[in-house]
């Protein structure tokens, strides 16, 4: 008699108990697969950065700090970072200021705004390794489009008696003082549909009231623009800002390929973290060291995603 | 009364119409920079595409168009290469993949929404957390463990690291999130299990988000470089990106070669995006504005 309440509790608890075996009977392989495959090599990589390498683990010394210091006087490593924040701070505000402006024109159109985005969002999608020889072949010094427009171009204005007006033949990806813009311009060729995708999105969140609320105010298109527009848009923003930085931060596919033949040159103009990372690991063997490079690559992206989520949870409100 | 009302109903459709006439030369302005920024965003393919269809001599005379259409090269690249082989591995590596991350994501994104278990929290943050290392920081190690495993060269080393993206885990927990409680309380009533819940209430119900995580592991995977370079080092394991890198790295100034091979990288990938271009799209929308 006095089991009976007891058994029923025990029973009840099982209930529970139940749940959470299923769910972790379901969690199994993917907890062993987040466990061996994300976290033990993230902490892999900072104990790497403290050791010699060798493939024998009995047989590599402990240097501590070594590497970091390495880094931190190493000049070919201050190119890379340097390189890398470039990219960043040409592609970042170009990509989000040119799929803003594309986006508010999407808008403005009716007929045919599916096909214009779909045509911007093409690049995003295809593999840039090809996208990175297509270009370097337009940007070919001899042979290229560009230079050939160029051309043309001198012959035009000269026939019309404007010669002020020619273009040099430009060097592109061999000139280090081009280089690097060059291969921003693929950056922001093959990611801008992606800003206009989201920032098209953004902007038909926006309800159309506020417009109208602001126009019978008397506000001019640039009013709207920039007291309703951007502001309601501000969540939209910071996430395609970040994301176009920490894809800057990683860019490796597009330097290793429009320049195949001096990967990163020339002079090492447009080497970037992730391709000096690559380097000094796979054709030099310095895995330690290789991946000091990668904790700080990996310090850097941490500190921009922190600061991602301190101002995206500063909301606007209306 | 009558002649009022309907004089009054056509005076507003008058000035509906005339709002929405109102911004004419403006779209006309807009149609015009669309057109001409769509121009110089297909330049490139159409470029590459005319490229591939002139011969050794005349991809490098200032002819705009080839004078001889030939398929020549893409027989070249199909024949000389291993070109077959890339896409075979590709597509081995892209679907098995895909499989894996569809079940998988789904399957942890089900339990992180809908179970009820201690830990739950501390398991979502770690996965979570995951999306913050970048794949440079974990190519070295992921290297050493394959080495020491003998990975390397196999379709297993360049599956796994993306057998379960957290990025993955993230979006199908959002999806399955939304629906309705009732509905698994009902199944639970009826003696469904707890897979079968997963399985036949919960999975059905989340298709678009299924759909966009598959297209985009899908492509991402095709179009994968650093990790199927450093895992690939044997020439019949290479996947497309690496085939046409290596194999373009050595034809120097074969230009023609090199633009037959890329289109024959970016074109599957092209037609794929023509016939899922809303899914795609709006999967974009859906991870990246609301994600």
């Amino acid at each position: 008699m006095i089991r009976e309440p007891r058994a029923k509790r025990s029973s009840r608890l099982s209930l529970t108990q139940r749940e959470a075996i299923y769910a972790y009977v379901f969690l199994l392989v993917p907890l062993v697969f987040f466990a061996t495959i994300r976290f033990y090599p993230a902490l892999q990589s900072f104990r790497l950065s403290l050791f010699t390498w060798h493939v024998d683990p009995a047989r590599r010394t402990f240097v501590g700090a070594q590497y970091y210091q390495d880094l931190l006087s190493n000049p070919v490593f201050h190119q890379a970072l340097t390189n890398t924040l470039l990219y960043a701070a040409i592609t970042v505000p170009v990509s989000i200021a040119l799929g803003l402006g594309i986006a508010i024109l999407l808008q403005a159109v009716t007929v045919g705004r599916g096909w214009y985005r779909a045509i911007y969002f093409a690049p995003y999608i295809t593999p840039a390794v090809a996208i990175a020889w297509v270009w370097g072949w337009m940007y070919n010094v001899n042979f290229g489009i560009f230079n050939r427009i160029i051309i043309e171009w001198w012959d035009f204005v000269e026939g019309i008696g404007l010669p002020w007006l020619a273009i040099d033949p430009q060097r592109f990806l061999r000139d280090p003082e081009v280089a690097l813009p060059a291969v921003a311009v693929v950056i922001i060729w093959q990611q801008l549909g992606f800003q206009v995708v989201i920032f098209l999105a953004g902007l038909q969140g926006i309800p159309r009231v506020f417009y109208e609320a602001a126009r019978i105010d008397g506000a001019n298109p640039w009013q709207l623009f920039r007291h309703v527009t951007i502001p309601l848009l501000n969540p939209v923003l910071v996430f395609a800002v970040v994301i176009t930085t920490i894809n800057a931060l990683q860019l490796f596919d597009q330097i290793v390929n429009i320049n195949f033949t001096d990967q990163g040159g020339p002079l090492g103009r447009t080497l970037s973290i992730a391709l000096y990372m690559y380097q000094e690991a796979f054709s030099r063997a310095r895995l330690g060291y290789a991946a000091a490079v990668t904790v700080v690559l990996f310090l850097i992206i941490l500190v921009i995603t922190l600061v991602q989520l301190r101002l995206t949870q500063r909301r606007v409100e209306y | 009364m009558l002649g009022e009302s309907r004089r009054l109903r056509r005076g507003l459709e008058e000035s509906v119409r005339t709002y929405r006439r109102r911004p004419n030369g403006w779209t006309i302005l807009a149609y015009v920079l669309l057109t001409l920024g769509a121009l110089l965003m297909v330049f490139p393919f159409a470029w590459m595409l005319v490229s591939s269809f002139k011969d050794a001599r005349e991809v490098l005379s200032p002819a705009i168009l080839p004078s001889q259409w030939t398929f020549a090269n893409y027989v070249e690249v199909l024949t000389r290469t291993a070109f077959p082989r890339w896409f075979m591995n590709s597509m081995i590596v892209a679907v098995l993949n895909t499989a894996s991350v569809l079940f998988f994501c789904a399957l942890v994104g089900y339990v992180l929404a809908r179970m009820r278990f201690p830990g739950k929290q501390v398991i979502f943050i770690a996965i979570l957390s995951t999306l913050m290392v970048p794949t440079e920081m974990l190519v070295i190690p992921w290297f050493v463990m394959s080495a020491q495993f003998g990975w390397i060269d196999t379709y297993w080393g360049l599956l796994f690291p993306g057998l379960i993206p957290g990025f993955g885990v993230f979006l199908m927990r959002q999806f399955f999130q939304t629906l309705p409680r009732d509905l698994f309380d009902a199944g639970r009533i009826d003696g469904v299990s707890e897979f079968g819940l997963f399985l036949r209430i919960g999975l059905p119900l989340v298709g678009p988000g299924l759909a966009a995580l598959g297209i985009f592991a899908f492509i991402g995977n095709w179009n994968a470089f650093l990790w199927p370079l450093i895992v690939a080092q044997s020439a019949s394991m290479r996947t497309v990106p690496v085939g046409i890198a290596l194999f373009s790295g050595e034809a120097g100034s074969a230009w023609h070669l090199i633009m037959a091979t890329s289109a024959l990288a970016i074109i599957p990938v092209l037609v794929v995006f023509i016939i899922f271009q809303r899914q795609i799209i709006e999967g974009v929308v859906l991870t990246g504005v609301k994600g």
